[in-house]
């Protein structure tokens, strides 16, 4: 058999995900059209924030209600870049100050702002998208893990510093973009990212970095590291009894899961096209622990699961039914609070797998590895 | 830029500011009240606070509306009743949730953090549905609308000093409620530890229950005594969430006194600030300092000396 375990892949992992590949590689490249494409390529920069909540609080215990701090961040950083680079002074002519932004003209400021400067250049822009979420990231954790503030302080202050970003990024409006954001980006090194053609690459750019997280996701999670996290969300006291420095730990996979959320924030601006203070407040950053939780707070595949179908039962219901989308939405979290605590993996866990194992080793007896490849599919559905 | 005004005209702008920030600060004890009994108490994340508090906002828009129909004749003290409705009715709310929902995460408290915000949004969309989209103001009868002339340049709005009177009237029925009664010795026991108050006979459902209930009132009055200052929104709620939170966790939890001043601070250094700064910079400056502060001393400024 191809798919073998080792220390880091378990036979299950690999397959849950060759299946979560092939759905992204082929299945919704192949099924949809780009319009649609794009919106799942938009659903899956969540995924990435997903992916740093199983880390941080599936396996840290650490919740953060302001992931979408780092993810605005990211996004910010990303589309300040290409922000510029759509305000050349000939593009920018009819201004009063041309070879600024838009809104800067608009809220009078008649030159770019000292630490607009550094955005020309994409090496440091690309740079600043994980570097400053992540040091962001680092002082908070600093700051409060030392003091061994935790749980529900921690809670409650990530998510004041998500309402602190907001209420500056909507009140700078020069600086900033204000309520509406940055918009109208349009290339990315003379690279129209508007054209059809842009959108399929940036969508298969997308899940090729998604892939990137999730494999270093999966090796924390199953390296020492990932274990201690683990004893530390279960027992803190005795880590640190038995000679661990839990505050480093929980910085450390605090940066991971903020790093994380940056990628998915920038590859949300090259493929939405703007970034707004909407993606970094209160109600985003909550939203975006709902989709871990729905995906399994264990479980780093489960969490890109969770953000697909989240949002697309979002757009699906808001389409149809707009007065019944914040009903569903809020039976969501209720429902998985109390009766489904770990989540679509979960139940995956507790009423497919075995079922499953129970078939492929029915069917390994009689026939051997020709049957895999439906065994996979069944799982896929 | 003082330059401009006189020393009459600043000493008046000072106390109006001043006055403005002490109403504020009723504004934020009231929120906050509810909130410290049941998280301060019962360390349950209620994020559906604020919705509890348009609720109560609601109740008194139905009263009001009530009144200015049937019996008119009574108007000028509907309020009254309105205040009474909405505490029983949001009290009555929050036991429900309470039985359906919170009893079963007491030991795991970040979901309850999940499960309320859920309840918040279906809350907040129960609303849309019944009260419509739009923002509802109530009618105020008429002696507390205008304002008291201090002097020739200080005027103090009457609906700002009733909502004073609330709060402190508010305040001193909690502190009776929670450190004077038999009640309060009983929320008191069972938050430090459940086992044990069961064992000495305080039926812990119970008092869980009640606690709950009456927090979720508090907020349904403070709700109440809202529009009296303002009009509110379905969505108005989340609005207060944060503050509301960041005034209780800055007071140091378990500590009535505590929430009073931690409002007291914040509202004061908002109300200042915003007449040196834009309204969103005095905002972002204040919390950010709150923030500073609560990295600098995680229990708050008042905590209480226990050992865990």
């Amino acid at each position: 058999m191809l798919l073998k375990g080792n220390r880091f892949f378990s036979t299950s992992d690999l397959v849950g995900f060759a299946i979560l590949a092939v759905l992204i590689f082929v299945i919704l490249p192949v099924g949809l059209d780009t319009f649609r494409l794009n919106l799942f390529g938009k659903y899956l920069t969540y995924a990435f924030v997903a992916i740093g909540l199983v880390l941080c609080w599936g396996a840290g215990g650490i919740l953060s209600l302001g992931q979408g701090v780092f993810f605005g961040l990211g996004g910010y950083c990303m589309a300040m870049f290409l922000k510029l680079e759509a305000s050349s002074p000939e593009a920018t002519k009819i201004q009063s100050t041309p070879g600024i932004p838009d809104f800067m003209d608009w809220n009078q400021l008649t030159e770019l702002p000292l630490w607009w400067e550094p955005f020309h250049s994409l090496t440091f822009s690309l740079f600043a998208v994980i570097v400053i979420p992540v040091v962001f990231a680092f002082i908070i954790g600093v700051a409060m893990f030392r003091r061994r503030v935790g749980g529900v302080y921690f809670a409650i202050i990530t998510q004041a510093i998500a309402a602190i970003l907001t209420i500056l990024i909507i009140g700078q409006q020069g600086y900033t973009g204000g309520v509406n954001g940055i918009t109208d980006l349009r290339t990315l090194k003379g690279w129209d990212i508007r054209t059809d053609d842009a959108k399929v690459l940036l969508y298969f750019v997308n899940g090729a970095l998604l892939f990137v997280c999730l494999f270093i996701a999966q090796l924390i999670r199953k390296s020492k590291l990932g274990r201690i996290l683990i004893a530390m969300r279960d027992q803190e006291d005795r880590v640190r009894f038995s000679g661990y420095d839990v505050a480093n730990f929980k910085i450390f996979v605090f940066c991971a899961g903020a790093a994380f959320s940056a990628v998915g924030g920038a590859m949300f601006t090259l493929q939405v096209g703007f970034m707004s203070p909407s993606f970094v407040g209160i109600v985003p950053s909550i939203e975006m622990v709902i989709f871990c939780a729905v995906g399994g707070r264990l479980s780093i595949i489960g969490a890109v699961y969770g953000a697909l179908l989240v949002n697309l039962a979002k757009t699906t219901f808001s389409e149809l039914f707009p007065e019944l989308w914040l009903l569903g939405l809020g039976a969501v979290f209720i429902a998985v609070v109390l009766a489904f605590p770990n989540g679509l993996a979960g139940l995956y866990k507790d009423h497919v797998e075995p079922r499953l194992l129970a078939l492929f080793k029915k069917k390994m007896g009689d026939d051997g590895s020709a049957e895999d490849f439906d065994a996979i599919k069944t799982a896929a559905e | 830029m003082f330059a401009d005004y006189t020393m009459g005209e600043l000493g008046a702008i000072f106390a109006m500011q001043g006055f403005a920030g002490l109403i504020l600060f009723s504004v934020f004890v009231l929120m906050a009240l509810g909130l410290a009994i049941i998280f301060g108490q019962m360390g349950v994340i209620n994020m559906a606070h604020g919705e509890f508090m348009i609720l109560g906002a609601n109740v008194t828009y139905l009263t009001s509306n009530l009144f200015a129909n049937y019996i008119p004749s009574l108007f000028s003290i509907y309020f009254f009743l309105a205040m009474i409705l909405a505490f029983f009715v949001t009290a009555a709310l929050g036991m429900l949730v309470e039985w359906s929902l919170i009893r079963h995460l007491y030991k795991r408290p970040l979901d309850t953090l999940l499960a309320t915000w859920g309840l918040s949004l279906i809350l907040q969309q129960v609303y849309r549905s019944v009260f419509g989209a739009r923002e509802v103001g109530v009618t105020i009868p008429e002696w507390m609308m205008g304002s008291l002339p201090l002097t020739d340049l200080i005027e103090i709005p009457i609906n700002g000093i009733f909502v004073m009177v609330l709060a402190v009237g508010i305040s001193t029925a909690v502190y009776i409620m929670m450190f004077r009664s038999s009640w309060g010795k009983q929320v008191r026991a069972v938050t430090q530890n459940r086992v044990m108050a069961g064992a000495v006979g305080i039926n812990t459902e119970r008092t869980d229950r009640l606690t709950f209930g009456i927090g979720c009132g508090v907020a349904g009055v403070a709700g109440s005594a809202f529009t009296m200052i303002g009009s509110t929104g379905p969505t108005a709620g989340q609005l207060y969430i944060v503050d509301t939170f960041l005034v209780v966790v800055f007071g140091g939890a378990a500590s009535l006194l505590g929430t009073i001043a931690s409002a007291f601070s914040i509202s004061q250094a908002q109300s200042i600030m915003e007449f040196f700064l834009s309204g969103s910079m005095a905002k972002v400056l204040t919390l950010l300092t709150v923030v500073g502060i609560l990295m600098l001393r995680p229990q708050g400024l008042f905590a209480l000396k226990l050992r865990k």
